[in-house]
């Protein structure tokens, strides 16, 4: 990993001596560098800097603590949930929400919401992490709850192996002094119980009518011949939460005892097993506060939960509904084909290998896209679209337009599906260009 | 557009059965691509694939044409070591007699005399090329560009700590204009031996270097039935790829 080179301008000597204002600076750089249009980091470098203690003595004072949430796939949207369950019981959330989801963006973050004393008016933190910079925070700041999601293949050109990702999210359950809530699905999860000393562990899980539905890493190449994955499987522990049922746009979830039937504006199977997950650390942080969750608000603030920017978001273009779902790996790709049936949908695929992409293009190999194949692709594009055509042809999926020129071929898209609904599966980077081209032509929330 | 265009409907020229070493536990990126591009060639050059798959404890298939192996992690290489070199005495026979064969990242190590890892002991492998890999703590991750006398030039990306070094009784694949290749000094990328392929690179390797995959089709149909006689692939997309992966920073 590389580090952040430093910025010319700026003598961190200097900066270091006003200590002091620390705080109003880093609100001042926040509100210039929002002004220029700039990322959402770079204010929380500067505060980093002069005051590296600022992000621990913040979010240590909040009277309930901090929830981290981290895993492979399904951050945002599950920390998203987490937050609106949180508040449905009364509770003031802090949370980064921009997916600027590494410590110096939670530092950014903060700084928007201190006064300018540096007070945070929040009962507690609940933080979206990358595994590799969650284990960076959680040395700076041990959480009293986290919440692990997932591993799975995904830029494996940062972290070498998912093994290697295993063990980062064990760190984290290992500093985390309260709760640990894991999912009970992943082996490579629930297998870090077993090296959780003292705090609570908790579980989320799945009916066992729907494992199939979540094919694992491990059995990706087995599924079709009907071999069962190498490696032990952890005995089925109790969970708090288990996800029942999912259907068109309800779900069953059961807990205390009781299975309660929810609609749900989430849509993919995922985010709905995910919000199993959020419903695990809103009930345990919730409990602690003295009074017991009620379940009918949580329920309640659970079906209305939309999706994340980008995460199966879905926007209006020309009267039609155009959804733009992420896609950064096999898992959350073939996910993402299952949960958000081609049938009656205009397609494009838009893939970019920018750092936060991952560069590496073999992860499409691993996806299989024979549920393209009836309605075939509208456009394909992105800095890879040629790979990514290459790849569809491959599987006989057929294609109409292949441009890597990302604001050309979204116009051509848009032009060329009049009248139907429309979905475009990209990755991150490309996400990101896609909503700024489409912020020109209709609606899109703007996530700062 | 139509990607069936190049099939040919006739009659097949014969079958092709093609087998892939420890699919479930060696398959850390894209190497079923590998797979599925063979099968997809030999349909379009005319042939009947037929895809097999060993995986440990299995019956090794018999009359096999083509052999891919791909990358693992290091758990999948423990869990397959055994069984892999109970298989070594066939798969060195295999190899020495001419069956074409691919092996990527870690069947690329185990095929070589042995693998030392950072951590001191010694994986053997099982000699079907002769190469040696030190495990080290240097990463050697992104896109590589090599030169091949046989295959042009080659586009790939790598993502292993191992570095090998290449013996008297093996040739490099090519040599590195971009990337690191099997280690950080000696420029050189893969091995070649016989008819086996091995080479560190995923991406996966066979679709943006169809020239590979048409090499181990050639050489199974040869050694089968005699003269190839090779089908008319659409590979328009394979070489706009390459040209833009070309140009991707390492």
């Amino acid at each position: 990993m590389h580090l952040p080179a430093k910025v010319p301008c700026l003598n961190w000597d200097i900066l270091q001596i006003m200590f002091s204002y620390s705080v109003p600076l880093g609100k001042l750089v926040r509100a210039a560098s929002r002004l220029r249009g700039g990322g959402s980091a770079f204010p929380g470098l500067v505060v980093e800097k002069i005051d590296p203690a600022f992000m621990q003595r913040t979010l240590s004072s909040l009277p309930h603590g901090v929830a981290v949430v981290s895993g492979t796939n399904g951050k945002t949207t599950t920390t998203k949930m987490v937050v609106e369950l949180l508040e449905s019981q009364g509770l003031k959330v802090f949370t980064n929400r921009t997916g600027s989801n590494f410590t110096r963006g939670v530092a950014a973050a903060l700084l928007g919401e201190v006064d300018w004393r540096g007070r945070l008016d929040a009962d507690v933190a609940v933080l979206e992490l990358d595994e590799a910079h969650a284990v960076h925070f959680v040395n700076k700041v041990p959480p009293r709850y986290c919440l692990l999601l997932n591993v799975l293949r995904d830029q494996l050109d940062r972290f070498g192996e998912i093994d290697t990702t295993a063990l980062l999210l064990q760190r984290i359950a290992e500093s985390t002094t309260g709760t640990v809530v894991l999912n009970r699905e992943d082996p490579r999860v629930a297998r870090i119980a077993a090296s959780v000393d003292g705090p609570e562990v908790l579980y989320f899980g799945l009916d066992e009518s729907l494992r199939s539905t979540f094919p694992n890493d491990d059995d990706m190449r087995t599924a079709a011949s009907g071999t069962e994955a190498n490696g032990d499987v952890p005995a089925a522990e109790a969970a708090d939460v288990v996800l029942r049922r999912v259907g068109a746009d309800d779900a069953d979830f059961e807990f205390d005892g009781t299975l309660v039937t929810t609609h749900m504006k989430l849509r993919g199977v995922y985010n709905i097993f995910n919000a199993a997950a959020a419903l695990v650390l809103a009930r345990s942080i919730t409990g602690a506060t003295g009074k017991p969750a009620d379940a009918t608000k949580l329920v309640k603030a659970l079906s209305e939960v939309a999706p994340a920017f980008g995460r199966g978001e879905s926007l209006t273009v020309d009267g039609q509904p155009l959804e733009l779902v992420l896609v950064k790996n096999p898992s959350g790709f073939r996910l993402g084909l299952k949960s958000f049936p081609a049938e009656g949908y205009a397609s494009m695929i838009a893939i970019n290998d920018n750092y936060a992409d991952g560069r590496d293009m073999s992860w499409l190999w691993d996806v299989e896209f024979d549920s393209l194949r009836e309605g075939g692709v509208d456009v394909v594009s992105g800095v890879r679209a040629y790979d990514m055509a290459l790849r569809l042809q491959y599987d006989d999926v057929r294609f109409s337009s292949v441009d890597t020129d990302l604001p050309a071929a979204l116009a051509g898209f848009i032009r060329g599906s009049a009248g139907r609904p429309k979905r475009i599966f990209c990755t991150y980077t490309a996400m990101l260009a896609i909503r700024r081209e489409l912020a020109k032509i209709t609606t899109v929330e703007v996530v700062s | 557009m139509n990607p069936a265009d190049g099939a040919t409907h006739e009659a097949s020229k014969g079958t092709i059965r093609v087998l892939q070493l420890y699919p479930r536990d060696m398959n850390i990126y894209g190497d079923w691509g590998n797979a599925l591009v063979i099968r997809q060639r030999l349909l379009w050059h005319g042939y009947t694939p037929e895809l097999l798959e060993y995986n440990v404890g299995d019956d090794f298939p018999d009359d096999v044409d083509i052999i891919l192996g791909g990358g693992g992690q290091d758990s999948g290489q423990t869990v397959i070591q055994d069984d892999l070199l109970a298989r070594g005495d066939q798969l060195r026979g295999m190899a020495e007699d001419g069956t074409p064969m691919l092996v990527i990242c870690g069947l690329y190590q185990l095929f070589g005399k042995f693998f030392r890892t950072k951590a001191g002991p010694v994986i053997p492998g099982i000699g079907v090329l002769d190469i040696e890999t030190v495990g080290t703590d240097e990463r050697l991750i992104g896109n590589v560009t090599l030169t091949s006398p046989e295959f042009g030039e080659i586009l790939g990306y790598e993502n292993h700590s191992g570095q090998t070094t290449l013996g008297p009784a093996v040739e490099p694949l090519g040599t590195v204009s971009k990337g690191a290749g099997n280690n950080s000094k000696d420029g050189h990328e893969g091995a070649r031996h016989r008819n086996v392929v091995a080479s560190y690179l995923h991406g996966s390797l066979l679709p943006k270097n169809p020239a590979i995959a048409d090499f181990l089709i050639r050489t199974a149909v040869e050694r089968k039935y005699g003269p190839f006689v090779p089908g008319n692939p659409d590979d328009d997309f394979a070489r706009l790829a390459r040209e833009h992966a070309a140009r991707r920073p390492r």
